[in-house]
Order: C-alpha cells, then structure tokens, then sequence
C-alpha cells in the first residue's frame, strides 16, 4: 500500500514540528497547559501517523515494538520509584521535598518533573503498543 | 452555539448506520467538546480530550472496524429498555443539576475546602506556577499515580486479549476500548 505523494512529503514536514510539540507540551507544562499525559499521547500521535502513512514497518523502525513495550510498565516504575524516594529519604511516599536538601519547594518542583516523566513514558508507550496490536491483528 | 452543533452530532451518531461514520462524527464530538472546554477555561481537559477523544479513540476505533464490518447489524428485536433508561438517568442527572449551585459561584463548598491553600501556595511550595500540574502531580499524586496505573493495566489488558485471539484464533470480539483518563 502505498499513500499519495502529499500526504508523505506533508507527512514528513510536520513529523519534527509534532515532535517539537509534544516537548513543549512536556516541558512547559509547569508554565501552561499540559503535562505528562498529553505529550504522551501526541509523542505516541506522531508514532502512528508514520504508522499509517508509511506503513508499520517505518513506525516500528523509529520505535521498536521492544522498547515500546517495556515503556508501558517502565514509566508507573519511574513514577512509584519517585514515590518510594521519598519513603527511602525518611518522609511519607510521594512526598518530593526530601529531592533537595537545602529547598524542599525545589525538591517538589524536580519530583513532579520526574513523575510527569513517567506518565510520559507510560501513555506514549501504551498508545503505540495499542497502535501495534491492532494493526498486527488486522493481517 | 457549541451545545447546538453538540446535540447536532450526537442526533447524526444516532441516526447513523455506517459505523466508519460514526467513528468520525465521534471524532467532530470530541473536538466540538474541546472547544467547549477551552470556552469553560479548562484548557488542559481542552487538550486531553482532543488528543484523546478526537485523535487516539478516532484511530484505535477504526483500527477496531479494520478487524470487524462496518455497517451495523440491525437489532433482532426492537426494545424499548435502552430508550427508557436512557431517559430516565438523563433526566435524573438534569434534576440532580438543579440543585448545583450556578455556575463559576466563587464560593461554592467545592472552592472553599483546599482549593484557596492550593492556589496561594502553589508557587511557594513547588514553584510551579500552574496550579493544574501541581495538583496534579503534587498535592495529588496518589491520584496521578493510580490513573497511570490504569492506564499500564487498560494497555497490558488489551493487548493480552488481542494477541490471545489470534493463538486461538478464536471469534471472540473485543470491546475496543481504548484507556481514557
């Protein structure tokens, strides 16, 4: 199967601007809307629309189903990690201020930066993992 | 205007047989859903729901219809259950709703309880200026992680029941839900 000119060369050029997004949806989520969960599902976005447009195996190249599927458990580890931080550092779990020795408001400021991370981690690897399965089933 | 074009799309979902239609009307739902988060200043519920609603279900539904037929099998016998249940949890709903108080009221018992610590020290606390992260992330996380956790649990789920079908090659149908949070 092979998909009209346009749709891949505009494929193409928006691909780094998705990507783009999605860190900054990520990383200024501290400032605007946005978090984790979005960018998660715009990253995974982005793996999908490659999907459809050129076909599983160019998807499968930029993310392989490995690595995606070990993403799926990996991020609630990140984030539960984060947690039991916390615990290990002598507070309660979940509880980011110990992260900084001299600011606990930096120290909580790092901890959702690390969970946010995680829940990265999880949505985009489940959406594309989901994408996968779905598309494998249909052959 | 927006609830208008709203109740258009979900009359045109009803009528609809083609289920590649309604897939997309699903998707317009979303995104006329968005808009009117973004209306109500929920900006990043906005966000979700057009990621989510309009993009990732858009496309895992009709991943759904590419394993299964898309026209809609008539009903073997026409019920009057779902109608009425329907009607009756809508209207209890709208009644229930009366006894909101209206809406943006600054001194609803929701806003009074920790909302006011939250947004004063927010900045203070974590240096995090929007509020919705660190509710989210912070004075939440419980929450936040449980969410994330149903979301591993939805994704694991889904794809054990997809890739079990195909060893057994089976007819069981999936659902096709996809993890919404």
């Amino acid at each position: 199967m092979r998909t009209s000119l346009i749709l891949r060369i505009g494929t193409k050029l928006v691909l780094p601007f998705i990507l783009l997004f999605a860190l900054y949806v990520q990383f200024h989520g501290e400032y605007g809307p946005g978090g984790g969960f979005q960018a998660g599902v715009i990253t995974a976005g982005m793996v999908i629309l490659v999907g459809i447009t050129f076909g599983l195996g160019a998807a499968k190249r930029i993310a392989p189903p490995g690595l995606v599927r070990a993403m799926v458990p990996l991020g609630v580890l990140i984030y539960a990690g984060t947690g039991v931080l916390g615990l290990l550092l002598g507070k309660n779990f979940l509880d980011y201020s110990v992260l900084s020795a001299s600011d606990p408001a930096h120290g909580r400021g790092l901890g959702i930066f690390m969970v946010e991370s995680g829940v990265l981690v999880t949505v985009s690897g489940t959406m594309t993992a989901l994408f996968y399965a779905f598309v494998e089933r249909g052959r | 205007m927006l609830l208008t074009l709203l109740a258009v799309v979900t009359l045109a979902i009803i009528g609809q047989r083609n289920l590649f239609g309604v897939v997309i009307l699903s998707g317009v739902y979303s995104f006329l859903m968005a808009s009117v988060l973004i209306v109500l200043d929920a900006v990043d519920v906005a966000m979700t729901e057009a990621s989510v609603g309009a993009g990732i279900s858009t496309i895992v539904l009709l991943a759904t219809l590419h394993l299964t037929r898309t026209i809609e099998v008539r009903p073997w016998r026409r019920s009057w259950a779902p109608l009425v249940l329907a009607l009756v949890t809508g209207l209890a709903i709208a009644w229930g709703s009366l006894a909101l108080p209206p809406f943006g009221t600054p001194d609803a018992v929701i806003h009074r309880h920790v909302v006011p610590r939250y947004l004063a020290d927010t900045v203070k606390d974590t240096h995090v200026p929007n509020v919705v992260t660190s509710v989210l992330a912070d004075y939440r996380g419980y929450d936040t992680l449980g969410e994330t956790t149903v979301i591993f649990t939805a994704g694991i789920g889904v794809m054990l029941l997809l890739r079990g079908a195909r060893r057994r090659d089976g007819g069981g149908g999936d659902d096709g839900a996809g993890p919404r949070a």
